[in-house]
């Protein structure tokens, strides 16, 4: 794969990966081995049938092996920049035991953006419209993968989005340096090929409710609301100005486009030194976006050790060649302000790995020494919990942990004709399990309507 | 949408909304775009017709897109409007109810006042404004309350003097089952701080910043009795006996010098 310089890419919001030549791709889907008991599929949550994509690429048929893809997931050029492949597909890869593992997900990148560069979409077979209405609420992957299964089914798909722009954590979340806009309009394009109606600025619960849904017609509801509610440490200082949910920083950056104020109305401070909270991708990307807004000195502040970083390894990589200084083992205490109410600095806690427990896990513990960090900036990012609005009213739907919609491994709820899956169901996850449980959900939802 | 401007610097604004008047409950309110560029900001839901399918927004000249939205006119389209958001005012049989309304915080009060008489409250309405000129609403609220009271700080119209006075004079001699402020951050402070020994409940309608107003992001957060509360879905009405009003402030002027900023570049854009 081919990287910007880090020293020119740190300075704006451009994508970082360049993805592979032509030349590149055919010569690293020439090394898949084309396993007859393919481990790789295995190891993809929606069964990709990877070897056969890889050989069409391999004889230089890339719209063939686009098409292949197509099958399984309907968002390859997304998939192929923000899976966390070293734990899926190319984690299982058999060349990986003893050199480097087929790079599955920048094939599947190039491919997709092969298309992109012919200009043209294509897409697949639609069957008759069997009339039937399905309310999908939620735009992000989950939602937009039952759409477009159900679609391509004939059915008569309406999805309700609260924001006023559809993709979910696609749009609002993931910064631009990693998943261009354009590459998302593009696919949400291609689902609307497919006949998807998609209505803006509807926040079901308020605008409209489930059972109006239903005294409309519709015959089934999917619930795809994902979990973007922030999390908080519940220490001291967290209202301090200039501390910021990582949601909220990276909203305004990437819905809001507030690296272009004043151009766009939205503003969003930009610090020297700015400490972030957590090891997700969440923290990577809000991380990387302090960067790009000018911060001379960026943090990320973990609990545990390197090894447990939750992030994709990728992105890991890239933060480091960009200069984002790591503390490791660190537990934030207070966050310290001044007599205005702005940050000054953040306190934490030196932690030490336990011996592994039961579960094979080793947690943090407490050294009781402390350390401080002058900083004008802190972005919380360990965690988001369910978005609460349509949820909270549903009067009897079965709920678990953090208000997560319960469902059964078919997508189905406790109620008759309500359907959810992704992060609002298994808790903040991938982009890839969220259509995983889409596909799940489609195939049942058919069933339902369709009586069998 | 149909646009008229009621006072100096405040407009009042009809949207054709149908789903969100349907829907459409004292305390809730929008929040808007107006282009391609532009910042989402929320206005409260003053009053809304089913029937008609429309909503009333009053809003205050104040920054660059309150600005914006009051160079539109009539017949003009908003390019995303959602609601209606927030949690409702809880409305039942409370007794004497005072509702007390600074500046362009009638516009939340009015839909609150009629709630309140639907339910057989007598309600007592306290408007203060700076100068009469500025005071909105007192005729729509004269038609629904019980009794209404208004202050100036200039006196060039009803009482002269702060609406804590007025509220202060009544609670010394009536009884009050609740009271509800809305307005600027300063005065819903002193209606609390002036309920608080009479131990009469009091609600406030708080106004922090906000971005997409669904829950999502935590930038509405204020502190109420110690705890973290997103104002956008937990609010934006809390116990003014519980409010940190001083955190409220502080956040609220965060981003002070980009609104500067951003009306400065807008005012200068128009001149052109
Ligand atoms: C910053 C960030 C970086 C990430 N990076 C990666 C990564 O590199 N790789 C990866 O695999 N995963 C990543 N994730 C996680 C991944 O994005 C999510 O797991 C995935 O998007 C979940 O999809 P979803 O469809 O369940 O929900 P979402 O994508 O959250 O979409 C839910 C949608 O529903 C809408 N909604 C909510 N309430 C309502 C309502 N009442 N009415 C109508 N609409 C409503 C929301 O506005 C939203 O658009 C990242 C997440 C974040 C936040
Ligand atoms: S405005 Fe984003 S959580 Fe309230």
């Amino acid at each position: 794969m081919r990287y910007r310089n880090p020293e020119k890419r740190k300075a704006d919001f451009k994508e970082v990966s360049l993805g592979l030549t032509e030349r590149q791709a055919v010569k690293e889907a020439a090394r898949c081995l084309q396993c007859k008991k393919p481990r790789c599929i295995a190891g993809c949550p929606v069964e990709i049938d990877i070897p056969k994509f890889i050989s069409f690429v391999k004889e230089k048929d890339y719209l063939g092996g686009l098409r292949t893809i197509r099958e399984f997931n309907m968002l390859p050029a997304i998939c192929g920049r923000v899976c966390p492949q070293e734990t899926q597909c190319q984690g299982m890869c058999i060349l990986g035991k003893k050199s480097k593992p087929v790079s599955i997900g920048s094939i599947e990148r190039f491919v997709a953006d092969y298309e992109v560069s012919l200009g043209r979409i294509d897409l697949p077979d639609i069957k008759p419209s069997n009339g039937h209405k399905v309310a999908v609420i939620g735009s992000g992957p989950a939602g937009l993968t039952v759409a477009a299964d159900l679609a391509k089914l004939g059915y008569d798909i309406t999805v309700f989005e609260a924001l006023h722009e559809a993709g979910g954590v696609l749009a609002y979340g993931i910064p631009e340096f990693r998943l261009p806009k354009k590459t998302i309009q593009r696919e949400i394009e291609f689902v609307k090929g497919l006949g998807v109606r998609i209505l803006l600025n509807r926040v079901i619960g308020k605008t409209q409710t489930i059972d109006e849904f239903f005294n409309d017609g519709f015959k089934a509801i999917f619930i795809g609301v994902g979990a973007g509610a922030p999390k908080y440490l519940g220490i001291p200082g967290e209202n301090l100005n200039n501390v910021y949910f990582a949601s909220e920083f990276l909203t305004r950056v990437n819905l809001m486009k507030a690296h272009h104020f004043p151009v766009y109305d939205t503003p969003v401070k930009k610090a020297r030194k700015v400490a972030v909270i957590g090891g997700g991708n969440v923290a990577m990307d809000s991380a990387r976006t302090a960067l790009r807004l000018g911060a001379e000195r960026v943090y990320i502040v973990y609990r545990r050790s390197e090894r447990e970083l939750p992030s994709r390894h990728e992105e890991i990589e890239n933060a480091k060649e960009e200069g984002i200084r790591f503390r490791f083992l660190s537990d934030p205490r207070v966050i310290l302000g001044n007599d205005a109410g702005w940050v000054r600095a953040i306190r934490c806690e030196k932690m030490r790995l336990s011996d592994p427990d039961e579960s094979g896990r080793k947690r943090p513990e407490p050294t009781g020494k402390e350390f401080t960090i002058s900083v004008d900036q802190v972005i919380m990012a360990i965690g988001q919990t369910s978005n609460p609005i349509l949820v909270r009213s549903i009067k009897g739907l079965k709920l678990w942990g953090d208000g997560y919609i319960g469902i059964d491994r078919e997508g189905r709820t406790n109620l008759k004709g309500i359907f959810a899956g992704g992060d609002i169901s298994t808790g903040a996850a991938t982009v890839i399990s969220a259509m995983g449980a889409g596909k799940r959900a489609a195939r049942s939802i058919d069933e339902y309507i369709m009586g069998r | 949408m149909k646009k008229q401007t009621i006072a100096p610097e405040v407009d009042m604004m009809v949207v054709n909304a149908p789903l969100i008047a349907n829907h459409a409950k004292a305390g809730n309110f929008v929040v808007m775009r107006l282009h391609e560029k532009g910042e989402r900001i929320p206005l409260t839901i003053a009053d809304s017709n089913k029937d008609a399918g429309t909503i009333t927004l009053l809003f205050q000249k104040t920054g660059k897109t309150t600005e914006e939205l009051g160079m539109l006119n009539s017949g003009d389209e908003i390019r995303d409007i959602a609601g209606p958001l927030g949690h409702p005012t809880p409305v039942k049989k409370y007794g004497h109810c005072v509702l007390v309304g600074g500046g362009i915080g009638v516009a939340t009060l009015y839909p609150i006042l009629k709630a309140l008489k639907a339910r057989n409250n007598k309600v007592t309405a306290i408007l203060g404004a700076r100068t009469k000129e500025l005071l909105v609403w007192e005729e729509n609220f004269r038609e629904f309350s019980n009794e209404v009271l208004v202050a100036t700080d200039d006196g060039s119209y009803g009482r002269k003097g702060l609406v804590t006075d007025a509220l202060k004079d009544i609670i010394d001699h009536r009884s009050v089952a609740l009271v509800i402020a809305v307005g600027p951050i300063r005065m819903m402070q002193a209606v609390s701080e002036l309920t608080r020994p009479y131990g009469i409940k009091t609600m406030v309608s708080l106004n922090p910043i906000m971005v997409e107003g669904t829950g999502m992001c935590g930038a509405c957060r204020v502190n109420v009795a110690g705890k973290t509360r997103f104002a956008c879905i937990e609010g934006p009405e809390f116990d003014g006996h519980e409010v940190d009003f001083n955190g409220l402030g502080s956040r609220l002027v965060f981003y002070k010098k980009e609104e500067e900023v951003s009306l400065k570049r807008f005012k200068r854009k128009c001149k052109k």
